[in-house]
């Protein structure tokens, strides 16, 4: 190798290892793979270059930006290379301290807090504590209002909701298994079998189709009067994301955001630690409309394929502006609603019994949900998982096909 | 490496125009580095920006026969890669046994031959008695995640394994392009293996390329007003922005309209081979399209 060669092959080693840092996944064979495509271009074309390394190197859109701004870091003055790479080491490790000390931090102070620390404890409850709840504490657990909460028992209703599965009505796939009472022959393992008879059949191979759990998109608001709801649902979201798969989560406030990544951290205080960096609106205003907008110009194609179940956590309480408004509030939950298999709206105000939607939000809504209903009590919570375990209703009217 | 891949990255640019594609700098080195490198060539972008197409253009630019596959929910091996001939195979069976035929062994490796084994095109695409091929993975999002998985073995080492007859292998790589719309996010196992790119829509100097290589019967000062308004069009919020597909059938039906000029009637008549949502239709229908038709003529004047 002449000294060119390995001078340029020691930079891209660096620069796999600068992306590495900006949080892009780039392992040994990426950098091969870079390697070897540089070896088949003009390395005097800047522009060449580029597209050599990124098509080898970065496999989403989503992640272009970043490479663009490392590749124009880096690239710009070959001698600063190993510079930058030292100094994106160092930022790395800033942004890691940063990133990674609160959760492990307070969970030490934690530990060595006195025990009338009122803060609410959540994921390391021991199984004792039911035994040590009484009937009636539980019962009363049950009923009350996650905003009339202690934090006490935020705490306990916290592990209740950790417990909760959610068993949504299975679809069937056109996928067979081997199943020896199935309604289909299996002419493939049926002659298979039939040779070790030396030709006989003597068995007919069965199969059935495969069920499976339709794809789950959570959409929760974040704005202010939802924020105590929405700390404590994101547990039970947490939950249901690390107990299956193809599940999406949005947050909304004034903006979206996806927080599908961030939330399959097994553990909770990290994934909601993570997810507090990259959600800026929480407790803030609330832009319904927009919101579902951007979903579904942004996100709708991309999640809701393969018969998606919407599940809308929101109180409805968007002041839209004007007329203009609340008519692009129904269109865009008229999209949703059409684009998905079943929309499902959670609302915690369902709680009052004298409940009349007057909120001109809830109002451009209601028309365009399968299910309307409350989720404030575990109580709720669970009523929801039973009717979400059942088959969905027929819906009547034609429906669009986002994709 | 088979003979005939272009040598350079403007090698591979003239071949793909001179089948009539017209690739921006960075999709022509792409391409070539796929090409070089024997990778799979992973493409996404907006629906209508010519996925698929370079796929067909490689084919015909190389003389290689296009081996297609279109992806959809549920596909399994036997439609993807290959089937076990049933039919014949009981009949084989029967015949054996009519025969006094007892020897199991000889029975097994008769019905497993590859002449009772019926290829599909993943199998086809590397077939070794075949040439070399091709291998289209079309809108692979619509395909369900099992199927990824089948793929892997597939794209890593260009084989496939049959369980009764063995490992199949390509002489000749296939040279291989997996379209996607996104729909569904592919997995990260199948990015791993490929080269990425995504397809933007082309900016207004390369889709007057295009159209005039694809529509070469459309006035050059239609087809730059035509261009200018798409390019508008993509600039404004709309569920479904056109795609270069679009603006070519667009092109060519206001031509076949006899039209010279666009105008605001005409484009209000004509805007659903544009646009494929009521609501966008609705949004732009009337003074939208006025006022696009106006700043189209000056941009068109301007060039």
């Amino acid at each position: 190798m002449t000294d060119a060669a390995g001078q340029l092959s020691a930079n891209v080693v660096n620069f796999a290892r600068l992306l590495r840092r900006a949080g892009l996944p780039v392992g040994p064979a990426e950098t091969l793979a870079a390697h070897w495509a540089l070896t088949a271009i003009d390395l005097g074309d800047k522009a060449a270059m580029r597209t050599a390394l990124r098509a080898t190197m970065v496999h989403r859109r989503e992640h272009w930006d970043v490479f663009h701004q490392a590749f124009l870091l880096f690239w710009r003055d070959p001698t600063a290379a190993k510079q930058a790479v030292a100094m994106a080491l160092l930022e790395a490790q800033k942004h890691k301290k940063q990133e990674r000390a609160p959760p492990t931090s307070r969970r030490v102070a934690e530990a060595l807090a006195s025990p009338r620390d009122p803060k609410p404890r959540v994921e390391e409850e021991p199984p004792v504590v039911e035994a040590v709840m009484s009937v009636s504490d539980r019962e009363r657990l049950q009923q009350l209002d996650f905003e009339a909460m202690s934090a006490g028992e935020i705490s306990d209703a916290k592990s209740e909701i950790r417990r909760l599965r959610l068993p949504l009505d299975m679809s069937i796939t056109r996928r067979l298994r081997p199943d020896p009472a199935g309604p289909k022959t299996d002419l493939r393992r049926t002659i298979r079998a039939s040779l070790r008879q030396g030709g006989e059949i003597m068995d007919i191979a069965r199969t059935r189709r495969v069920t499976r759990p339709p794809p789950l998109v959570v959409l929760c608001d974040i704005s202010g009067s939802m924020a105590r709801y929405a700390q404590i649902l994101l547990h039970f979201i947490h939950a249901v994301t690390n107990d299956r798969d193809r599940v999406q989560v949005f947050l909304f406030g004034t903006r979206l955001t996806n927080i599908s990544r961030q939330l399959r951290h097994r553990d909770p205080e990290v994934a909601f630690q993570m997810i507090s960096h990259i959600v800026p609106d929480w407790s803030g205003g609330t832009r319904i409309g927009e919101s579902l907008a951007a979903f579904n110009r942004d996100w709708s194609r991309r999640v809701l394929g393969q018969g998606a179940v919407v599940l809308l956590i929101t109180d409805g309480l968007d002041r839209p502006r004007d007329a203009a408004g609340a008519a692009e509030l129904s269109d865009s939950m008229d999209r949703l609603h059409r684009s998905c298999r079943r929309l499902i709206w959670l609302n915690p105000l369902l709680r009052w019994d004298g409940f009349e939607p007057k909120s001109q939000g809830i109002r451009a809504m209601l028309p365009h949900v399968d299910e309307f209903r409350p989720v404030h009590n575990l109580a709720s919570l669970r009523a929801l998982i039973e009717t979400l375990s059942r088959q969905a209703p027929a819906r009547t009217p034609s429906r669009r096909i986002a994709a | 490496m088979s003979p005939g891949l272009p040598a350079t990255v403007s090698d591979t640019a003239r071949l793909l125009a001179g089948q009539g594609y017209i690739a921006d700098h960075e999709l022509a080195t792409t391409v070539h580095l796929a090409l070089k490198m024997g990778r799979p060539l992973f493409l996404e972008g907006e629906p209508g920006t010519g996925k698929t197409e370079i796929a067909k253009v490689l084919a015909e630019g190389l003389g290689r026969r296009l081996v297609r596959l279109q992806c959809y929910d549920g596909m399994d091996l036997a439609a993807a890669a290959y089937e076990w001939d049933h039919a014949r195979q009981l009949v084989a069976i029967r015949l054996a046994e009519a025969a006094g035929d007892t020897d199991r062994g000889a029975l097994a490796s008769d019905i497993y031959a590859r002449s009772f084994l019926q290829a599909r095109p993943l199998l086809s695409a590397i077939d070794p008695d075949q040439p070399p091929a091709v291998l289209l993975i079309d809108e692979l999002d619509r395909a369900d995640e099992p199927f990824e998985a089948f793929l892997l073995e597939l794209l890593a080492d260009f084989q496939i394994t049959i369980p009764e007859l063995g490992t199949i292998r390509a002489k000749t790589r296939p040279i291989v392009v997996l379209t996607s719309n996104r729909t569904r996010e592919v997995h990260d196992a199948i990015r791993r293996r490929c080269l990425y790119h995504w397809v933007p829509y082309p900016d207004a100097a390369r889709e007057r390329a295009i159209l005039a290589v694809k529509a070469p019967g459309v006035p050059e000062k239609l087809s730059a007003q035509v261009v200018a308004f798409v390019q508008a069009l993509r600039g404004g919020d709309f569920f479904k922005y056109p795609g270069v597909a679009e603006t070519i059938d667009w092109a060519t039906a206001l031509t076949y309209l006899d039209a010279n000029d666009l105008a605001p009637e005409l484009v209000d008549e004509t805007l659903g081979i544009l646009l494929k949502y009521q609501d966008d239709i609705a949004k732009i229908q009337g003074a939208e399209a006025a006022r696009l038709v106006a700043m189209a003529h000056e941009a068109a004047a301007g060039t």
